[in-house]
């Protein structure tokens, strides 16, 4: 027991995580337009920034015919040479089917594909590349800045991803962070962590909204704020409704003022360019006119803030009806809310300032960044995973969750807005005599039909013993972890035969496909998994041995001096066990500990007993939280 | 808030085995009093997990207090540096403090849980019918107001004749709940449940009619 961390013991609950110095975590914020990286030390969060002090990382990703990859700046300066290889807002792609995308793929400039599954696919510089792949790039590029800022390895990482994402979307982010190489030790709901930073800095308390309109996503949620506690009480959104949209609509009527017979991918390229300059323009200016320039021909647009405002009136009546829903899932009217936190680069629209501040009857909060508020939410949150914290973040599920039933209608099994982590089960039967299979189909959404859902996933109970129609009882559980993320599995009970089957929706990558992504990667993944798998064994182990040196401290009398011998020496060759590289070494040192104390424990287990039989309370074990 | 473990039924109870460290725990502790490892969950009813008086009048900033005292010593984020195991017990727990939470903050689904706590047999099915003709009436005639109801106003005043009736029946069930008069607190229980099922139409309506205004 040479290993002085086998001595440290803590309170219950109080104990330090292990490795706590050495880990670096940081905070990303993956947005459509752009993203951002940040750090906390010592609850002060910094963003950062590349060699020219520049926080926000273009999410564009310029692929060449040579396997090259360049993303960001350098990235969205191709865009107009050649449009046909330069990918941007392929946020407003993760997690979807080409049935998804088909409204929005007249806008794209890439060929689309879909995969066995139905999922998306782009074919870029002759490449066929999914938005995980795509992400992933990206999050390699936003991993490189920090940790060239920092000087050192950044291995974790809370990523943030819009509070409307549906499970589909979320399992991609958290692909794409995989293949980068980057442990995700949390995923964040983005008004949340603006929630964070903002409650953090400014020491607000009450019920708060954050607004936020990103450049593809938008989100609205409703948190009560109190003493260190960040409770969503309600979210909603749209996961496709973003200041793109406003771009769209410029450019639309830019190309329709020039009269443009064919339309390519360069062409839109460029009005979107300008749309945005328009877009910003008009930001503090009532009025401009800007130029499109191609094939030789220059045609001259003119536009007011208050045509702009015209234009866009529908897509900000459309976040003020969410907000309305929101208030009302929340039991809030508009005036129960001390503040509106204004987040994304959107929101710097005037009219969607003034409906926001209409709304709510207050001006809205814009005294922070806010495109980087996010990031340095994460950030806060990554450290307070790393190194503890005393603020709690309590985060609910955006949409509800639901199975098919007869006539293709949903039954809800979790509804949406309630607290995470989550699990629900649902009871069904057979509506067959000796039917012995059932087939699941898990759905995401508010509406009633199946087909006005999202479809998560299909599987098949099978081995159910044949029984007259409505005997079986199926049960389903849904359980919904801390990251938003759904595991469903079910099985029969009315027999006591218990055949369970256990499903996670993977609208990312399959697990094949993952692998072999990982095996090419130039991550040096396999390493990295397999370093990860060990580094779990020998946290596993430790917290073993920290446990029996407890107990031996408590109860060490009950032992003989043989006896915790043969202790002291299993306890000795599992920390000698630990301190070499070999799994398989540390799990059976782990199992010699357990065998050694096996004849400890039932001792302590009798003595236990036989205080309690005595009539002393265990009452004044117990610890109580709770004032 | 003292809780009396000797209810729990047989000695046994009293005395549970840490996953950890093998030996013996308080059932009630959420941490091992030797080894300090999260415990999961024990079979508490709501009350009990959230240190909660049993009954339908429920302090509701006492709740809260108690459920987020609890969240911050059991959520997830709490252990993300730990090892598997303690995930688990951790989001175990999580998930028994937000189901008891959830029902004990809204009044209906408090009293249906207590009602069940106290043997009640409810048929909790949605498409109940309503036996009592005095309630059936009652019902039949608000939804057909609320069906010919044609403007935002109307439906306004329907819902707040509506919320104003949930509140009284929610004063009722406590005073039904107080005398010990199950049969009455199961009868408010399906009044309310109606009531709240027509308030949320009279939303949905008043958010309908006001987008087509």
């Amino acid at each position: 027991m040479s290993d002085e961390i086998l001595f440290d013991i803590f309170e219950p609950g109080e104990s330090p995580l292990p490795h706590a110095n050495d880990e670096v975590a940081v905070g990303i914020d993956l947005g459509t337009t752009n993203s951002v990286v940040a750090i906390s030390k010592d609850g002060r969060p910094e963003v950062l920034r590349d060699a020219k002090a520049r926080a926000l990382i273009p999410s564009v990703v310029a692929y060449g015919q040579d396997g090259s990859v360049i993303v960001g700046h350098e990235a969205r300066e191709q865009i107009l040479d050649r449009p046909q290889d330069v990918v941007s807002s392929i946020k407003r792609l993760m997690g979807r089917g080409l049935e998804d995308v088909k409204a929005v793929a007249g806008q794209l400039p890439f060929v689309v594909d879909q995969d066995a599954t139905g999922m998306v696919r782009l074919i870029v510089a002759g490449r066929t590349l999914s938005p995980v792949e795509i992400s992933a790039d990206i999050l390699r590029a936003v991993r490189d800045q920090a940790e060239r800022a920092l000087g050192k390895k950044v291995p974790k990482a809370v990523i943030t991803v819009p509070a409307y994402f549906d499970d589909a979307a979320r399992t991609a982010t958290k692909d794409a962070a995989r293949l980068a190489g980057i442990e995700v030790l949390r995923l964040v709901n983005e008004p949340t962590a603006a929630a964070l930073a903002y409650g953090l800095d400014q020491g607000a308390e009450g019920l708060y909204a954050v607004y936020d309109l990103g450049g593809g996503t938008f989100d609205v949620s409703l948190l009560r704020m109190e003493k260190g506690v960040f409770q969503v009480k309600a979210t909603g959104g749209d996961a496709a409704l973003g200041g793109d949209d406003i771009d769209h609509l410029i450019a639309e009527k830019f190309l329709a003022e020039r009269g443009e017979a064919k339309l390519d991918a360069g062409k839109v390229k460029q009005a979107l360019m300008t749309a945005r300059v328009a877009k910003e323009c008009l930001t503090s200016r009532d009025g401009g006119e800007w130029m499109l320039e191609f094939e030789g021909r220059t045609s001259r647009h003119q536009l007011t803030r208050a045509e702009l405002e015209t234009m866009i009136a529908p897509l900000v009546l459309r976040t003020m009806t969410i907000c309305r829903q929101v208030l009302e899932d929340g039991g809030a009217q508009p005036a129960d809310v001390k503040g509106v936190v204004l987040v994304g680069g959107s929101t710097r629209v005037p009219a969607v300032r003034k409906a926001v501040a209409d709304l709510f009857g207050t001006l809205p909060l814009a005294n922070i960044n806010p495109d980087e508020v996010v990031a340095v939410g994460a950030a806060q949150q990554a450290e307070a995973l790393t190194h503890g914290s005393d603020t709690l973040l309590l985060d609910v599920t955006p949409l509800s969750l639901g199975l098919e039933t007869m006539g293709g209608i949903v039954e809800k099994v979790i509804f949406r807005n309630t607290p995470i982590p989550t699990a629900m089960a649902q009871e069904f039967t057979t509506y067959q005599d000796g039917q012995t299979a059932m087939m699941i189909h898990v759905v995401q959404g508010e509406r009633e039909l199946v087909s006005q859902n999202r479809s998560l996933a299909r599987f098949t109970l099978s081995g159910i013993p044949p029984m007259a129609a409505g005997a079986a009882r199926i049960r389903v559980t849904f359980t919904v972890d801390a990251d938003g993320l759904l595991t469903v599995s079910a099985r029969e009970t009315a027999t006591g035969v218990e055949s369970e089957v256990q499903v996670k929706p993977s609208y990312g990558l399959s697990e094949d496909e993952m692998a072999d992504m990982l095996k090419d990667s130039l991550e040096h993944a396999k390493e990295d998994m397999a370093a990860r798998v060990l580094a779990e064994a020998k946290v596993e182990a430790r917290r073993n041995a920290l446990a029996v040196i407890a107990a031996l401290s408590h109860d060490g009398d009950l032992l003989s001096p043989e006896e915790r011998l043969v202790i002291d020496q299993a306890l000795a060759g599992l920390d000698c066990a630990c301190t070499g590289n070999d799994r398989d070494v540390v799990l059976a040192a782990s199992e010699e500990l357990e065998a050694a104390t096996k004849p400890f424990a039932e001792k302590r287990m009798d003595r236990g007993i036989r205080k309690a039989l005595a009539g002393v309370s265990m009452d004044n074990l117990e610890k109580r939280v709770g004032e | 808030m003292k809780i009396d473990v000797h209810h729990t039924d047989g000695l046994e109870a009293c005395v549970v085995e840490c996953w950890s460290c093998k030996g013996p725990a308080s059932p009630r502790a959420l941490f091992c009093s030797v080894c300090g490892a999260v415990q999961p969950p024990r079979p508490l009813d709501h009350f009990q997990r959230l240190g909660m008086m049993p009954g339908f009048d429920v302090d509701l900033s006492e709740l809260e207090r108690h459920y987020f005292g609890f969240q911050r010593r059991l959520h997830p984020d709490r252990f993300a540096g730990k090892s598997g195991k303690e995930k688990l017990h951790s989001q175990q727990q999580a998930m028994a403090l937000n189901e008891a939470y959830e029902t004990l903050k809204d009044p209906l689904k408090r009293a249906v849980y207590l009602l069940k706590l106290k043997g009640c047999k409810l048929d909790d099915a949605d498409g109940a019918t309503i036996s009592d003709p005095k309630l059936l009436m009652e019902q039949m005639e608000a939804r057909e107001a609320l069906m010919e109801a044609d403007s935002a106003e109307e439906v306004q005043a329907i819902l707040a004749r509506t919320e104003s009736d949930i509140a009284f029946a929610v004063d009722d069930l406590s005073q039904a709940f107080q005398a010990a008069c199950l049969m009455g607190a199961e009868k408010l229980v399906l009044r309310l449940k109606y009531l709240i099922r027509l308030s949320d139409e009279a939303r949905g309506r008043k958010a309908r009619l006001m987008k087509g205004a």
